[in-house]
């Protein structure tokens, strides 16, 4: 198995917090890659660090081989990287549909030239991305929602869309910040064969999240965060027996 | 299929066939004057249509957007008038006008990247001063701007040799100087107009829009958020490059005062009291707001007159104290604009 992810001894302070302790973690091409932890341990820190939304301390990434540009967040998507976000953040007065196109933006060349020309280039890329978005919803199993207003769909499609609109970068890897987070039994089972499909199309995932049931029933091989720190990194069933992840989650 | 883009076509012609008789009519009906007022209405329309894409699509709130104004007018001047004895031709000026001014846009605009809302608006408001303070004093120890005073005796627009500024005789029939140049900014418009409405539909549109609606999200989706708002600034910046060069030649002479403050505020009237993002709209707010403060200006005197048999008000107090009145109205009553998108609408269509 090949390795698609590198992370070693990342660090990340605020003020007088230390959200992250050298965290170093391997993600492998094809895995869905569980990170949990008690509140405030730091996951979605780990995520921003990961994607350049917030500077390191230090430490080193590698993705596919090469050092991951984390100064930008935008070289990081292209680079293959796409996330969501544990507060939904969609472009709420855009269209369904229009949120999943913006995500194509890092796959699409036609500049303002061909944007006012209109030449046959441009058209035909703009018909690709069209088309594309219209796939994705589809295969969030929103199709009929694409013209509704982000802001309007119910909150389940949103999560949905969030993560059809992250496909659209064309990611290797598909960093999902607690997606199962405010959704009913249903819903949540829906999203595990979507999390699951997505891995069977050779999309490499790594999930925040809370509901322990799905993580271990979803995952490969799962990291226990706690006050920053790795304290587990194994199999689901092993890292439920690790006494130190049972003292994280019952002590405190 | 063939039917909706033939009434389309149909549609444009006849739209076409109105604006080319509009200033005819006027002129016949009200004076050159009236004719006059619909050229200064093209030129805040296309600085509104500039204005819309920094602020109404990529919601980068500027308030020294007339700083491009500026530096298109000025462009020409420099260029075609005594003053250094240049007389370069407008189909040279305009385009470097377009381009300089987007220069400017690129230079104001890359310290502000980083700022948003109200931070924004005030750096922004300060380098607009900053660009009128400087056309007010270069001119010492060297002569550039000629300083207060302004430049005289500008070039008017010239097309195929005939200056607009002359009446043309064609068929017997005489087209004034102000109808001339009213064409030509029409088209000019039209062109701002085609480039607004296809850049928004367009990938660059939608990233605007994405930078509006959550910068973050814009990043995580692969949009280099820097360079696409320094776009924004760009191509709002060259449209007003252009309606500056417009402006110089067609009043032959420009001064600082002309691009203070207010002028900044009353564009961003335009598109905010228009609709914000939605050409139609801002179109609609340049024009009103160009021609009910002028109507205004010429009947509140006589309507007073003939109503109370004497001017109680002077009718220029009069005029702000309505467009303030008008202001709080809409913006109590029709938050999104006069004329907002209408994506509410298509939405419950579809449903
Ligand atoms: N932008 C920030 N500024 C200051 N402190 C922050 C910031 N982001 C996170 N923190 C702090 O860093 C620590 C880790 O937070 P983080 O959001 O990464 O936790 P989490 O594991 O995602 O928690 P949860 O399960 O509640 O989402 C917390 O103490 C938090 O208060
Ligand atoms: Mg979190």
């Amino acid at each position: 198995m090949s390795v698609l992810l590198e992370a070693t001894k990342i660090g990340k302070h605020f003020g007088g917090v230390q959200a992250l302790k050298d965290v170093s973690l391997t993600i492998n091409t094809g895995e869905i890659y569980g990170l949990i932890g008690p509140n405030g341990a730091g996951k979605t820190t780990f995520f921003n660090v990961l994607t350049g939304l917030y500077p390191k301390d230090g430490g080193t990434v590698t993705f596919d081989g090469a050092p991951l540009p984390l100064g930008s967040p935008h070289a990081v998507t292209r680079a293959g990287i796409a996330r969501t976000f544990q507060n939904i953040r969609l472009f709420a007065n855009m269209t369904a549909l229009e949120n999943v196109m913006v995500g194509r933006h890092a796959r699409a060349k036609v500049g303002v030239g061909g944007a006012v020309m209109r030449h046959r280039r441009a058209r035909e890329e703009e018909a690709a991305i069209r088309r594309r978005a219209e796939e994705l919803l589809h295969y969030v199993g929103i199709a009929d929602r694409g013209g509704q207003l982000a802001r309007h769909l119910a909150y389940g499609d949103q999560r949905r869309l969030e993560i059809a609109r992250a496909l659209a970068t064309e990611p290797r890897l598909l960093a999902l910040d607690e997606p199962a987070a405010g959704m009913n039994a249903t819903e949540t089972s829906e999203l595990k064969t979507l999390i699951e499909g997505i891995r069977a199309d050779g999309v490499t995932v790594l999930l925040i999240e809370h509901d322990v049931k799905l993580v271990m029933g979803l995952c490969d091989r799962v990291a226990v965060l706690d006050y920053g720190e790795k304290i587990a990194e194994d199999v689901p069933d092993a890292v439920k027996r690790d006494p130190k992840v049972i003292e994280a989650y019952l002590g405190a | 299929m063939r039917q909706p883009k033939q009434r389309a076509l149909i549609g444009l012609a006849l739209i076409g066939l109105a604006l080319a008789i509009l200033p005819l009519v006027v002129g016949a009906a009200l004076g050159n004057t009236w004719v006059r007022v619909l050229d200064y209405a093209l030129l805040y329309i296309m600085l509104a249509l500039g204005l819309n894409i920094v602020v109404g699509f990529a919601g980068l709130l500027d308030l020294g957007y007339i700083a491009f104004y500026a530096v298109g007018a000025y462009l020409y001047a420099l260029l075609a008038s005594p003053h250094f004895g240049l007389h370069l031709p407008a189909w040279v000026i305009l385009p470097l006008g377009a381009l300089v001014a987007g220069v400017f846009g690129v230079l104001l605009g890359a310290p502000t990247l980083r700022l948003r809302g109200d931070y924004l608006a005030i750096v922004t408001l300060g380098f607009g001063e900053i660009i009128r303070i400087f056309l007010n004093n270069l001119n010492a120890p060297v002569n550039i701007t000629n300083g207060p005073q302004g430049i005289a005796r500008i070039d008017p627009i010239s097309i195929a040799g005939h200056p607009l500024s002359r009446p043309l005789e064609i068929f017997g029939y005489t087209l004034s100087g102000v109808t001339l140049y009213y064409y030509l900014f029409v088209v000019l418009a039209i062109g701002i107009i085609f480039v607004g409405i296809r850049l928004q539909d367009s990938r660059i549109g939608r990233a605007w829009v994405a930078i509006r609606e959550d910068e973050i999200a814009a990043k995580a989706c692969g949009i280099d958020t820097r360079n696409v708002k320094l776009l924004a600034f760009a191509m709002g910046a060259s449209f007003g490059g252009v309606a500056g060069g417009l402006f110089a030649g067609f009043q032959e002479f420009v001064s600082p005062e002309s691009f203070g403050l207010l002028e900044s505020i009353m564009v961003l009237c335009m598109v905010v009291l228009g609709g914000m993002g939605h050409i139609p709209g801002v179109i609609l707010g340049g024009l009103l707001l160009t021609l009910l403060p002028e109507a205004f200006r010429h009947g509140a005197g006589p309507v007073q007159q003939a109503l109370f048999g004497k001017v109680l008000l002077d009718p220029e107090s009069l005029r702000m104290l309505l467009f303030g009145v008008a202001l709080i109205l809409v913006m109590l009553y029709r938050p999104a604009g006069l004329w907002p998108e209408a994506r509410h609408r298509r939405e419950l269509a579809e449903k």
